[in-house]
């Protein structure tokens, strides 16, 4: 019992991770209705750019917490100018090109992306003292105490403060209104005033932000990067997004939760070397009986 | 060209110089270098600037072509120059490509090292057609062909190894191997859409990967199998010591020993393996099956309205891509004589799709090209190794967005009416 309530909390923090990654995946997908391959290694970048940041304030001796803010805005700043040039360079000028296209673009995006990084920032594999350290013990009496450390509930608590302010965002906002909008019509959006190309441009600054967000919190959980982990970390996250029904935030974090337990339940209990295969017989099962995903709407082909 | 002009060209620059200098400066500007006690940051102005100023230069001179009334095009007129080139010259470019293959292991120039990367540009040219067949034919983005390409290697390597049977008896055990796959994996995944397809099977080449690293007693987990025997010429081997009462090829056509020998053979195996490739292609083109993987790629529902099951069209499609993959795979293993996980990554299937798009999704000519110019000359820019995988990828977003139907755009019919030329 014990055991498996520490993977809950470890599952939980995880799918915060991927939760923040797939919603870059979902919106992109509702909006153009493309994969954006490139997401993942945006990602990738995003963690750098957190991770130099620390770097960098970690020697100036400042609070933690200003530090904390202040690397949050950095690599979200800096990662959205790079979903933003992404877009502008590869998917821009294939709207209306063959289906296939943008997605090969974005292949190709994603391989530059990650050999870009190897060569600038070195292929070793970085590391970084852990910069949180308290942490609660629960159970203290039994064999197997749970550990829940302040950095999990502060990874839970940026996911929840974060998918408030977006909800917000997308419900309320005049941005938000004209990002569900050109969802469902681009053509009439753009004939009612609304500029189509700056949405989805800030569609793509939305998803790399959030994406950097989880950048940044998957340096602090594991303390060590490198130019390889947005290939996997973006391929569950894609996962999550389908499995929430691609197209739906709510959805989106939802199954990002989803992935994140099956994959620390998978390693708990079966075995450490299959959890990635794992997510990706999910993602193979959930495509052919659930297409649709959990929250997800029916999607019509027509002629 | 008027100062209004001018003016906005430059102010676009330079908000361009304002973008690159975000997406440089902590990227390429504050490289992490690992110290003892920790990371620290080596600052890398001078690069940074350069990358920053090639932007605003570049952003500056294409503003200003576009400005321009007569606009230079270098890319396009390259393009459909080579295009141009090729339309309608198939039969003359593949007889002269053939004999010029034929000789290429004579000719004065070629050593051990240009023959060897003669046969990796073949292998890579064989699985580019296998896979045309998916991707070109019949429109599936399969972005885990070198799964096939593994299972081909491994079952072959494992059935030599272990029963020591000839490298003739496993190459087709092998290639069966491969579409069994291929029919097993298609079979749940191939009524989904496009992109989901390129995904599963993505996630697919994933899996094998894992299981092959992780199944230790069965692949040997990361250590890879060795020892797989080498192809011999109607049972002649390609030995210097050979065992007792085995001819080799030296000792029979009286020639001194010599490692060029073998390599010579492998590239004519490997020649042979992938005309047979192309011509089934060719020939199943024709066929109503073929027929149907175009009409599909074309267009799904009106194939679906005129009684052509998807599913088992795609299915067969797929089937028969995975077992060329399969045959390319144990030739992979026969050459090297060891195989490992470690040949099996994403990048590989990455650079056979590139192979395919930047041909032209379904030109048989356009695969030979671009195998030529990816494998080949990145080989000799073997140096620049950390930067070929960039330009590689760069190549393949602006092929997508200068000629989003490949080097070759131009497919001949396969069937026309009456006889009568398009």
């Amino acid at each position: 019992m014990e055991y498996f309530l520490q993977q809950t909390i470890n599952g939980v923090t995880l799918g915060s991770i991927y939760g923040l990654i797939a919603i870059g995946y979902t919106m992109v997908y509702g909006i153009i209705g493309m994969i954006n391959f490139a997401h993942g290694d945006i990602f990738m970048v995003g963690a750098f750019i957190a991770l130099i940041s620390f770097i960098i304030f970690g020697l100036t001796g400042i609070a933690l917490p200003i530090v904390l803010l202040l690397v949050l805005l950095i690599s979200m700043l800096f990662t959205a100018c790079y979903g933003w040039s992404v877009e502008k360079l590869a998917y821009k000028p294939l709207r209306g090109s063959f289906r296939l296209a943008p997605l090969i673009s974005a292949l190709g995006m994603s391989i530059v992306l990650q050999n870009f990084v190897q060569v600038a920032q070195g292929a070793r594999t970085k590391a970084i003292h852990p910069l949180f350290s308290g942490k609660l013990e629960f159970f203290k009496d039994s064999d197997f105490v749970v550990i829940l450390s302040y950095l999990q509930i502060f990874m839970v608590f940026l996911t929840v403060g974060l998918m408030i302010l977006f909800t917000y965002l997308i419900t309320k906002t005049d941005l938000g209104r004209a990002q569900r909008a050109c969802e469902q019509d681009k053509t009439m959006a753009s004939l009612l005033g609304i500029n189509v190309d700056r949405t989805i441009s800030v569609t793509f600054i939305l998803g790399s932000a959030l994406a950097s967000v989880a950048g940044m919190m998957f340096v602090l959980y594991y303390g060590v990067i490198d130019f390889r982990i947005g290939f996997l970390a973006g391929l569950k996250a894609f996962t999550a997004a389908v499995l929430g029904g691609i197209g739906s935030l709510p959805g989106a974090m939802l199954g990002g939760l989803i992935i994140g337990l099956i994959e620390t339940m998978w390693s708990g209990y079966v075995s450490v070397e299959y959890k990635d295969v794992a997510a990706f017989s999910i993602l193979v099962i959930v495509l052919i009986f659930f297409p649709t995903g959990f929250l997800g709407k029916p999607d019509i082909e027509k002629v | 060209m008027n100062s209004e002009d001018l003016k906005k060209n430059i102010k676009d620059s330079l908000f361009t110089g304002l973008i690159s200098l975000a997406l440089f400066v902590p990227i390429v500007g504050l490289r992490t270098e690992i110290q003892k006690e920790g990371l620290y940051i080596d600052p890398q102005w001078g690069s940074t600037f350069i990358l920053v100023a090639i932007c605003v230069i570049g952003r500056f001179l294409i503003n200003l072509n576009s400005q321009r009334s007569e606009k230079i095009d270098v890319l396009g007129k390259f393009s459909s120059g080579v295009s141009n080139f090729f339309s309608g010259k198939g039969k003359q470019f593949a007889i002269t490509g053939i004999l010029f293959a034929i000789v290429f292991p004579f000719l004065p120039f070629t050593d051990r090292y240009i023959l060897d990367v003669g046969i990796m540009v073949l292998t890579y040219i064989m699985l580019g057609w296998g896979l045309n067949i998916v991707v070109g034919l019949a429109g599936l983005l399969d972005l885990g062909y070198v799964a096939f390409y593994a299972v081909g290697a491994y079952s072959f390597a494992l059935i030599s190894t272990t029963f020591g049977w000839s490298f003739w008896v496993c190459l087709p055990l092998a290639g069966i191997f491969a579409a069994f796959f291929g029919i097993l994996l298609g079979f749940p995944v191939l009524r989904l859409r496009g992109d989901y397809l390129a995904i599963v099977t993505l996630g697919f080449g994933e899996i094998i990967r894992i299981v092959l690293i992780n199944w230790y007693d069965f692949t040997n987990g990361p250590d890879g199998i060795g020892g797989i025997p080498r192809p011999s010429f109607f049972g002649l081997e390609f030995t210097n010591n050979p065992k007792e009462g085995v001819e080799t090829f030296h000792s029979f056509f009286n020639l001194e020993f010599s490692n060029v020998h073998k390599m010579i053979f492998l590239y004519y195996v490997i020649l042979i393996l992938a005309l047979i490739t192309n011509y089934f292609t060719l020939r199943i083109r024709r066929l109503p099956v073929g027929r149907a993987w175009e009409a599909l790629r074309e267009d799904e529902i009106a194939c679906k309205s005129l009684g052509v099951n998807p599913t088992n069209t795609k299915l067969t499609a797929f089937a028969i891509g995975a077992m060329f993959g399969g045959f390319a795979g144990s030739f992979f293993a026969t050459k090297q004589g060891f195989i490992s996980p470690e040949s099996f990554t994403f990048i590989e299937s990455a650079i056979i799709v590139a192979i395919v798009v930047l041909g032209g999704m379904g030109s048989q000519t356009g695969v030979v090209l671009a195998a030529i110019f990816l494998i080949g000359f990145t080989e000799i820019f073997r140096e620049l190794e950390q930067f070929r995988m960039i330009a590689f990828g760069l190549a393949m977003v602006l092929i997508m967005l200068f000629k989003p139907k490949g080097i070759l755009e131009h497919r001949e019919p396969t069937i026309t009416l009456h006889g009568e030329k398009k």
